[in-house]
């Protein structure tokens, strides 16, 4: 056996003050010689415990000997087979908590770069002519509601099947939160719409600015429109607001708002897009999860000389990916660790001027298992900002259960289904992805859509 | 893409369009309104619906030139193909059949009048609907208003139709009249000044009033909350909590505070446009 080096192939990324200045990918890639020296390093594990670190238990291990042989092809196919988003999930995976925090090498070294290769074989793919082909072999029409991780890959797996799939999107363009959400400079829309494109290929029809639950009900889909059967992938779309004095004021707004301009309406290029963006010098960002890192490295982007994080717990609670954080580090981000904002405060016209905060200590877990921050007395202070944005979570958004009779939902407003299946309260209603989990992951959400997608197949085929 | 098949000139800056929408027309409800973008880059904007034809599948919106892109929306003639036209967005005005409701339109806020006199006298409600402009000139819908409701009222500041005045005054003549007149509700839609005012006017007498919120918004579907509005102390999201909302509780201090937050740039927008707009001539 060869003796295995001890550290991951870094991944080659763009100089930090360059790259926080332009909406370019920030992660270049690896070349083939990183990725075969790196696949070197996979042991090949008997028990290879990082596939069941992956929610869709991509067999990793093949994928990356594969890789190791120099067979692309080989590779990619391994890889779609488990994952139908690839070149997406090597990008926004928080692999560090699942399959990598898994990897044998872990107990002495650094795991392998799982994530990166995953990127890698994706990207030599994408450089391919399409191998995937579908026919169309079914009656029975299935309509999806919601063009994201969970629909687009519900949507190309019942394809696969041969059935006709129908994407309803309430927007003007697919892809959910990979469009409004994640930005340019960590997912090119570039890699997002190469993956619609291959949906289309294989007969998937998008049809944009439908709202199920507004423009037709869910009921009108069975009915009036013919489906045999529905999958709900409405996401978590509905942002949190804090409930603090001052929120209301002007140059205050929700992660998802100033994402959605950036993003979605194509604010980054004022040259292209007739949607303001309005960036102050100083932007807060609450909230420290993988939406605030988009959001304060957008801001930077977006021209904020001073771009905050204010999170009232500390490094070791948030939530984000550890690279974004550290990307974000470097490209020159201020963390206000264990500061709880309390009040925005804003000038006689109504302008946000300063975030009045308290500083806290960790105190004694709570339900989330988390160290409690305790406020500590007399600790208040304003900074200084001109915008302060809200990324502390969303919710799923009410408008399809609000007009739906016989939708189940829980109290956190999130779709009951069946873990496995994805099955609803209603016939051949099958749901999955944040509708149902509340805000989660691309991954878990595309593996949800794959299991719906089966199990729809399964309903209909007993039905038959 | 949706495509006009109707424009009308109302005045020299509002719009009349029928736009083919068959989806939209079949679900739409008084109150409601879709979110356009008309090109490629553009911004999404919402307009309310003014009418809908369910049989012949199309919906009215009326537009007033204001910003970059209701001047492009103003452009578009009749045969033009709107990009992106989503909806009927928000939900729709709620009033218990068999009562007096009173309309208030303001400059092309009058529009929406059309489909809420025709659906309330349609179910058997006494209607009334009061449109007010600054003079005669600038009246839109009157003779398309005068056949879908009871009684119609025309206000105008300098009189030069109808009662000379503001609709406000004409609301509380009927308020304080004649038992046949008085209104059991008010649904107002209109510039903000103008719906504060009739939020004032019916405060005192208790009559249950609606307002239909227009605050800036960006998707329209609940995703950004930029549409917020205080309402009885609370942030509601204009977009899926209203747009119309008890105009008692309406905070209109912050909503006309927070609808200028973009004004720098809007006017930046407007000149940019027509610079452009030059530039694809030439």
């Amino acid at each position: 056996m060869p003796i295995k080096r001890a550290d991951k192939t870094p991944m080659p990324v763009r100089e930090a003050q360059q790259r926080a200045h332009d909406f370019i990918e920030v992660n270049a890639g690896y070349t083939t010689s990183h990725a075969a020296f790196e696949a070197e390093r996979c042991l090949r594990c008997q028990d290879p415990v990082c596939v069941g670190g992956c929610p869709v238990n991509v067999p990793i291990p093949e994928f990356i000997h594969a890789v190791a042989m120099g067979d692309m092809a080989g590779a990619a196919k391994i890889l779609r087979s488990a994952n139908p988003l690839p070149a997406i999930c090597g990008r926004v995976c928080p692999q560090e908590s699942q399959c990598e925090a898994e990897c044998s090498m872990t107990q002495r070294f650094t795991p392998v770069a799982i994530g990166h290769l995953e990127r890698f074989v994706a990207d030599w793919e994408r450089t391919q002519p399409p191998s995937v082909q579908a026919k169309i072999t079914k009656t029975e029409k299935i309509a999806i509601i919601g063009a994201g991780p969970s629909g687009l890959v519900c949507a190309g797996a019942l394809a696969r099947l041969g059935y006709p799939v129908t994407i309803y999107e309430a927007l003007h363009a697919a892809g959910g939160v990979l469009r409004y959400g994640i930005p340019e400079f960590r997912l090119p829309k570039e890699v997002l719409d190469w993956e619609i494109g291959l949906l289309k290929s294989m007969g998937v029809e998008i049809v944009c600015n439908v709202i199920i639950g507004k423009t037709l009900t869910l009921d009108e889909l069975f009915g009036k429109m013919g489906y045999a059967a529905v999958f709900i992938g409405t996401g978590a779309g509905l942002p949190q607001f804090l409930g603090i004095p001052g929120e209301n004021l002007n140059g205050v707004m929700s992660a998802n708002e100033f994402l959605t301009r950036v993003n979605l309406m194509g604010g980054y290029d004022p040259e292209k897009s007739d949607t303001p963006v309005k960036v102050g010098k100083r932007m807060a960002v609450i909230g420290a999860g993988n939406t605030a890192m988009d959001a304060v490295r957008t801001s930077l982007r977006m021209g904020a000389q001073k771009a905050m994080v204010v999170y009232r717990r500390s490094d070791k609670e948030m939530s984000a990916r550890v690279e974004e954080y550290h990307h974000a580090m470097e490209e020159g981000v201020e963390f206000h660790w264990l500061t709880n904002p309390l009040e925005i405060e804003g000038n006689a016209e109504g302008w946000a001027t300063g975030l009045r905060c308290q500083k806290m200590k960790l105190g004694e877990p709570d339900a989330s298992g988390r160290a409690r921050p305790v406020p500590i007395p007399d600790s208040e202070f304003v900074l200084p900002v001109d915008n302060v944005i809200l990324a502390i979570g969303t919710t799923p958004n009410p408008l399809l259960t609000r007009t739906t009779s016989g939708l189940l939902t829980n109290k956190k407003g999130c779709l009951v289904a069946d873990e496995k299946t994805g099955l609803t309260s209603k016939a051949l209603v099958f749901a999955g992805g944040d509708a149902v989990t509340g805000a989660a992951t691309v991954i878990l959400a595309a593996g949800a859509g794959k299991r719906a997608a089966q199990a729809i197949h399964e309903a209909l085929e007993a039905r038959a | 893409m949706a495509t006009i098949i109707e424009t009308r000139q109302l005045t020299a800056v509002t719009k009349y369009f029928r736009i083919e929408a068959p989806l939209i027309a079949s679900s739409a409800r008084p109150g409601q309104f879709v979110m356009l973008r008309v090109r490629e880059g553009g911004e999404r904007i919402p307009i309310t619906i003014a009418d809908y034809d369910r049989e012949l599948g199309t919906i009215t919106i009326v537009v007033q030139a204001v910003g970059a892109t209701t001047q492009r929306v103003c452009a578009l003639k009749t045969g033009d193909e709107i990009l992106d036209v989503a909806g009927p967005m928000g939900g729709h005005i709620d009033i218990a059949p068999g009562g007096h409701v009173c309309g208030v339109g303001g400059g092309f806020g009058s529009a929406a009048l059309l489909c809420l006199m025709r659906e309330f006298t349609a179910r058997g409600d006494t209607t009334t609907a009061i449109l007010g402009a600054r003079n005669k000139d600038l009246l839109i819908l009157a003779d398309e208003l005068r056949p879908l409701c009871t009684h119609l009222e025309i206000c105008t500041d300098d009189g030069s139709a109808g009662f000379k005045g503001f609709v406000t005054q004409r609301l509380a003549q009927l308020i304080e009249g004649p038992a046949a007149r008085r209104p059991d509700s008010v649904v107002a839609i209109g510039p903000m000044a103008m719906m504060r005012a009739v939020a004032e006017t019916t405060r005192r007498p208790k009559v249950k009033t609606l307002v239909s919120m227009d605050p800036l918004m960006v998707d329209g579907t609940g995703m950004c909350g930029g549409c917020r509005v205080t309402v009885a102390g609370k942030a509601q999201f204009a977009c899926v909590d209203g747009p119309c909302f008890d105009a008692h509780e309406v905070d209109f201090d912050v909503a006309m505070r927070r609808n200028k937050a973009y004004v720098q740039e809007e006017k930046r927008a407007v000149d940019r446009a027509a610079c452009m707009d030059r530039r694809e001539i030439a």
